[in-house]
């Protein structure tokens, strides 16, 4: 089954006859993802995949008509934050936005205005979630996991890849592996996944890949020391970034000396997690 | 994206926050204009964008336009942190009875704006926020209600600000809130937020950062971006999407996704090399924008090799080495070039670049290992 995403997701995408959305929807469909309905204003009533996905003017047309209980969002920046109130006002109770760039001060709005309808979001600026052989949500690239007994959950995008590409080599498989993405303000947090982890029957060891900026590792080392009987194994991007600069992610970036990684490595060693020196290395912790 | 004080203030003021006169200058002469302009003593102002200007001597009282003006041209020959300075503003000196600090940014653990006040206001803020972080009040702001008039009271109540100051703190508040909110600000602050000695409160000093990712609506606020202030090589890399800052190290780094540029660099360090800087080319790997970056890379002459770590997921790792190769062709790169291609088709991908004279690696820590050996060989 894995966590959050599994062959029972029925999945619409927001975006869907843009270049990412299309291109990715069309990705999805051949990994196997039930994808029932896309959604672009304007364009309600066309089709595409030849004719295997309806499009339609809003979420609450295409939710009504396909019973979709998740989304995935491919639309630009400036129209992602609507696009996320679209999907929680139609009552669309799983959220993925793949989006990068949305302003944080809109993240916050949406932050505030799900968490009070109780609505589940996964990013913004994230790769989405992969619960291999089941379900592919968002742009992780299907080929480069198998199934297996591993969550994975990471702020990273292309960084996570080079972890299932690893575990593959290692015949190791994954769960379900959740991309939260890597902005200051997002859905879903490590804590959040970690308990998923915890109580997902599937999932018997996990890899947690985190980075400079804020304090998410710190807590999730919280937990992880107080309330988790799972092996964890983990790695920390940024040693050697210079403070006070953003490095690519919005959200990774050390503010008044808070956010290192040596914190965070610290703070997760004296959890009992085994922190890798290099990527390559985390597999190998699990052992 | 920093504004400096003089634009910090100036749209602080579009919010109804009481900011002293005065101008901006570029040249003494300007500055004595200004300082005859306003009469009376004036403060001369460097405006660069990094804190403690004062410490570094970059700002001074002037008691008449004389003086403004000899000031203005010691000011403006000086270097703080580096930055040559290149204007100063002039502003109308306040007779000071108390200072204020006074500033919003984003909580992100919270997931909401907070608002900061401190009585103990003026040079030290974040020396306050270390040594007696209790003298700082904080109050989150819910981001789709706004700030509310009664946390404006609670605020200056809690700061021990005087009754009679209360309505006009309430009004600064607000405008800081609104500036904030209507900038897609991350910091706005006003430190010190004075109390002059005729009873009037006065934003003396502003600061801003706006968030990059909102730019898009702020075509205003674009416009006043000082690229004079940073790496000549960060502004060409903003015109072709790079994500790139530069290092003080020797080998370049050119990767795909920024967690796993992070990693490259700490990874050539965990093997006793140095990162000349951080480059993110994101998704796919044309042709042009590779060689964008390379061009990018190797303006620096302490660049002794550089480092591509590229995964291919869906961009295929073939399509990646023909970028690259494309790239060299146009380049013609000098220092030694080591390759690691991971993900699919990564057995063609590398055997193209093998071809070309490229050192290729399996892993991440082989290729680094690599170009800091030929780093040093070089």
């Amino acid at each position: 089954m894995g966590i959050l995403v599994n062959k029972n997701t029925r999945l619409l995408v927001q975006g869907i006859t843009g270049n990412e959305g299309l291109f990715h929807t069309t990705h999805m469909v051949a990994y196997g993802t039930n994808v029932v309905a896309g959604v672009t204003p304007g364009k309600g009533g066309e089709w595409v995949l030849e004719g295997k996905v309806p499009v339609f003017d809003s979420v609450k047309l295409a939710a009504e008509a396909t019973g979709a209980n998740a989304s995935v969002i491919f639309v630009p920046a400036r129209f992602a934050a609507d696009a996320m109130f679209e999907a929680a006002d139609a009552g669309i109770p799983l959220i993925v936005c793949i989006t990068e760039g949305v302003p944080v001060q809109d993240m916050m709005r949406v932050r505030n205005y799900l968490d009070q309808k109780g609505v589940r979001l996964v990013g913004p600026n994230c790769p989405g979630l992969l619960t291999p052989g089941e379900a592919k949500v968002g742009i992780i690239p299907g080929n480069i996991a198998i199934p297996g007994n591993v969550g994975v959950v990471s702020r990273s995008g292309t960084l996570t890849y080079e972890v299932l590409y690893a575990m593959k080599l290692l015949n190791m498989g994954a769960s379900t592996c959740v991309g939260i993405g890597g902005d200051p303000v997002n859905g879903t947090n490590f804590l959040d996944v970690l308990e998923m982890f915890e109580h997902d029957p599937k999932t018997e060891k996990v890899i947690m890949i985190g980075e400079i900026g804020g304090t998410d590792e710190e807590k999730a080392a919280e937990y992880i020391s107080a309330k988790m009987t799972k092996l964890v194994a983990s790695f920390i991007a940024g040693q050697t970034a210079p403070p006070g600069k953003r490095m690519g992610h919005a959200g990774a970036i050390i503010e008044g000396g808070a956010g290192t990684a040596a914190d965070k490595i610290k703070a997760l060693e004296a959890a009992g997690v085994r922190v890798a020196k290099h990527p390559e290395e985390i597999p190998t912790l699990l052992k | 994206m920093k504004l400096h004080e003089y634009q910090s203030k100036q749209i602080f003021s579009k919010y109804s926050v009481p900011i002293p006169k005065g101008r901006v200058a570029a040249t003494a002469s300007e500055a004595r204009q200004i300082a005859e302009e306003l009469g009376g003593r004036v403060v001369i102002k460097s405006q660069v964008l990094v804190g403690g200007r004062g410490k570094a001597g970059g700002i001074k009282l002037a008691k008449d336009p004389n003086e403004a003006e000899q000031l203005a041209t010691q000011i403006l020959a000086m270097e703080i942190k580096g930055l040559p300075v290149r204007k100063v503003l002039v502003d109308e000196a306040a007779a000071i009875e108390q200072e204020i600090y006074l500033g919003i940014t984003n909580d992100r653990a919270a997931r909401k704006p907070v608002m900061m006040a401190s009585a103990a206001g003026g040079v030290d803020i974040e020396e306050v926020a270390v040594t007696t972080p209790e003298k700082i009040i904080k109050a989150h702001i819910d981001p789709l209600l706004g700030l509310r008039d009664y946390q404006s009271r609670d605020i200056a109540a809690s700061i021990d600000l005087s009754r009679d100051y209360w309505r006009d703190f309430g009004k600064i508040a607000k405008g800081l809130w609104e500036a904030y909110k209507a900038s897609d600000a991350t910091l706005a602050e006003i430190n010190p937020l004075v109390i002059t000695k005729d009873k009037r409160l006065v934003a003396l000093d502003g600061k801003m950062l706006i968030d990059d990712n909102a730019l898009f609506r702020h075509p205003d606020l674009v416009e006043m971006r000082d690229t004079d202030e940073e790496a000549p090589s960060e502004t060409e890399a903003r015109k072709y999407g790079l994500s790139f800052i530069k290092l003080d190290g020797n080998i370049g780094c050119m990767v795909n996704g920024a967690g796993l540029a992070m990693t490259s660099m700490d990874v050539i360090k965990l093997f006793g090399g140095e990162p000349a800087n951080f480059l993110d080319i994101g998704g796919g790997a044309s042709a042009d924008k590779v060689a964008a970056a390379m061009r990018i890379i190797l303006e620096d002459s302490n660049v002794k090799a550089v480092l591509y770590n590229i995964f291919g997921g869906i961009t295929r790792c073939d399509e990646v080495a023909k970028g690259i190769l494309a790239a060299m062709e146009e380049v013609k790169p000098k220092v030694p070039m080591v390759v690691r291609l991971v993900g699919t088709n990564a057995l063609e991908g590398r055997a193209l670049l093998a071809n070309a004279n490229m050192i290729t690696a399996e892993t991440l820590a082989d290729a680094a290992q690599k170009a800091v050996a030929v780093a040093k060989g070089a």
